[in-house]
């Protein structure tokens, strides 16, 4: 039987990544992930793991770019200002087909604003928000347990695509206290890491490895064919990765679409909506990218109609709308239906209910 | 270039230690450099250390955006190519992943002390355990020479056309002196290429540090100025006077830090 502790979100993420085995973990103060750099500067050197405070987040991902090249298991975590400084670096480890994992903590944006939660980085984590074009995994957590183990997922993930890992969490994600398993998840065999720059150089072909964020013509590569080869990986990603949960939606006549923090309130609200005897259910992504785009078209197609519920002034909506291809009414309650119109306000499950009743 | 030309520098080029240059890297020197660059005379000269301190292919290079950046392809090393600028950070990383090998990078003045100035800091700071090689030509050489943090003041360049000028623009950066201020740092040298006694000077700068880095002392420096006779305007003969004439008496050659422990 696994261990049990009490204990929040930010070192949740902090007891995954030590589970996972990650070796390296880089990182830079801000708000409000601060408790992943205090936890894991305590519990990494004790295992034997390397943790560096940088001089700046730019400097982090960097960093993560070279323990990556370097075949370990390696991590950072920062929030929304820092993730902006991250995206030339994240472009390159994308490019560079370099496995790591990036905890993204959301707090208020646009801009520096406040340090509290939210989830208006779904775009820039979704999309690529570095140049050139590329995806990243991006896993949302909805509890300290789902925390701890997608962090777990996420470097089984990187390894075996070899692609970044974005594990998208927020401040109220981040900071709530809840009872945590610490269990390891097993996942099947991964390859070797033989393309990695190795000890000392040396390799059992006895040959160099060069790694660098492009393609490589003289692995007989062409700007198409690593394009190409790109798409591929991202398409048998979309194919095979996509992960979600439904919650009452057998009988919906209108699905909610929330995750993070919001899917927590957006299941409170079906079960206020369900006490009325109104039909409403919740599809709650897992996986941000790739998107649970069948299973949303196959209700649409049922004739139900959605109500996203996110933290922004709607980022993911975008995503349901491209997922039902116009048959099916999209309604959006976001940022502005915070019960306080400050940065600590967050949508409550009251307000929820309101629209569910309005719209059925 | 005539065919007579290009297999003259390839037997030079090819007498060279085994881990410089790779064949292909000997066959296509002439499309990636300049004539007249100094460039992958440091190639050379980094490839000649390494060997001559006995960690032949051993090391692991770190390379950059730029002139400088193009070098990393003739290295028959494990070797990573980071962003512009970031080279100290990747090589933070790997020299702590792989505290025995022997981690360096090679940057341009641009890369190093422009846009990455504050990865070299955050690198000499914390004293990371590696060697950083700034090759110095005193502008942005790959992108059509503009005005780099290191250009001379009055020199003419692509962005300062009427001369770089301190009321606009400051003046020029002095790195080795600057790393030689930090405590974390062993080594910080500058050298040039006139004349063969400078290679050799300039070859035992970069053994050096590359010696404190294998004795664990602290980060190891050295700065090297090279001409650019192609965005300098000038014949590969005139650039080696312009350096001897107006980039010297701005950075002057030598050693400005070298300690065997820092206590």
């Amino acid at each position: 039987m696994a261990e049990r502790i009490l204990t929040e979100g930010n070192e949740a993420v902090g007891w995954g990544a030590i589970t996972a085995g990650c070796q390296c973990f880089f990182g830079y103060p801000i708000t409000p992930q601060n408790e992943i750099i205090e936890f894991l500067s305590r519990e990494m050197p004790k295992r034997g793991g390397i943790f560096l405070q940088s001089q700046c987040e730019t400097a982090t991902i960097n960093m993560l770019f070279g323990a990556a090249a370097a075949g370990v298991r390696a991590m950072t975590s920062t929030s929304s200002p820092g993730w902006g400084l991250m995206q030339e670096g994240m472009s390159n480890l994308a490019a560079a087909r370099l496995p790591c994992v990036v905890v993204l903590v959301q707090r208020v944006g646009p801009g520096v604003q406040r340090l509290t939660h939210s989830q208006q980085d779904y775009n820039s984590a979704t999309r690529g928000g570095g140049g050139g074009g590329y995806r990243t995994i991006v896993l949302a957590p909805a509890t300290v347990q789902e925390t701890h183990d997608l962090m777990q997922l996420a470097f089984y993930l990187a390894d075996k695509y070899r692609n970044p890992v974005v594990v998208l969490s927020d401040g109220l994600m981040g900071h709530v206290v809840e009872p945590l398993e610490l269990k390891t998840v097993e996942f099947g065999p991964l390859p070797e890491k033989d393309w990695a720059v190795a000890d000392r150089g040396k390799h059992e072909d006895g040959k160099h490895r060069a790694i660098g964020a492009s393609y490589n013509p003289l692995k007989g590569e062409s700007f198409v064919s690593y394009l190409v080869d790109m798409r591929e990986t991202y398409q048998e990603i979309e194919a095979s990765e996509v992960r979600y949960e439904e919650y009452r939606t057998e009988d919906a006549a209108l699905v909610l679409v929330a995750y993070g923090y919001c899917a927590r309130v957006a299941e409170e609200a079906v079960d206020m909506a369900r006490a009325e005897g109104l039909k409403a259910g919740l599809l709650r992504p897992i996986t941000l990218w790739p998107f649970p785009n069948q299973a949303i078209r196959d209700k649409a197609a049922k004739g139900c109609r959605f109500l996203v519920v996110e933290d922004s002034m709607g980022q993911m909506v975008d995503d349901v709308k491209i997922a039902v291809e116009g048959k099916a009414e999209v309604h959006l309650v976001d940022a502005t239906f915070r019960h306080l119109a400050s940065e600590d306000g967050m949508i409550m499950p009251a307000k929820v209910l309101e629209e569910i009743r309005r719209l059925l | 270039m005539s065919e007579e030309a290009r297999e003259m520098v390839k037997e030079r080029v090819s007498g060279r230690p085994e881990i410089f240059v790779r064949e292909w890297f000997a066959d296509y020197l002439w499309d990636l450099f300049c004539p007249g660059c100094q460039t992958p005379v440091v190639a050379r000269m980094i490839a000649e250390a390494l060997e001559e301190l006995g960690i032949g292919d051993e090391a692991i290079m770190v390379g950059c955006v730029g002139c400088s950046g193009i070098l990393i392809g003739g290295f028959d090393l494990d070797r990573v190519s980071p962003a512009h600028g970031r080279g100290p950070d990747v090589a933070t990383a790997i020299k702590r992943i792989y505290p025995d090998n022997i981690v360096f990078t090679v940057q341009g003045d641009g890369d190093c002390i422009a846009i990455g100035a504050s990865s070299f800091i955050g690198a000499l700071s914390r004293s990371e355990k590696i060697t950083i090689i700034m090759v110095n030509n005193t502008n942005f050489g790959t992108t059509g020479g503009q005005l780099g943090p290191t250009t001379i003041v009055g020199q003419v360049t692509t962005t300062s056309p009427q001369g770089r000028n301190p009321g606009e623009e400051g003046y020029p950066v002095h790195t080795a002196e600057m790393a030689a201020t930090f405590k974390g740092v062993a080594y910080s040298a500058r050298g040039a290429l006139l004349t063969p006694a400078d290679y050799r000077r300039t070859k035992g700068y970069i053994k050096t540090a590359f010696q404190r880095q294998l004795d664990n002392v602290g980060t190891g420096f050295v700065e090297v100025i090279t001409a650019c006779p192609t965005n300098w305007h000038l014949t590969p003969v005139q650039s080696l006077a312009w350096i001897r004439d107006n980039v010297i008496p701005e950075f002057p050659l030598g050693e400005f830090r070298n300690v065997t422990y820092i206590d």
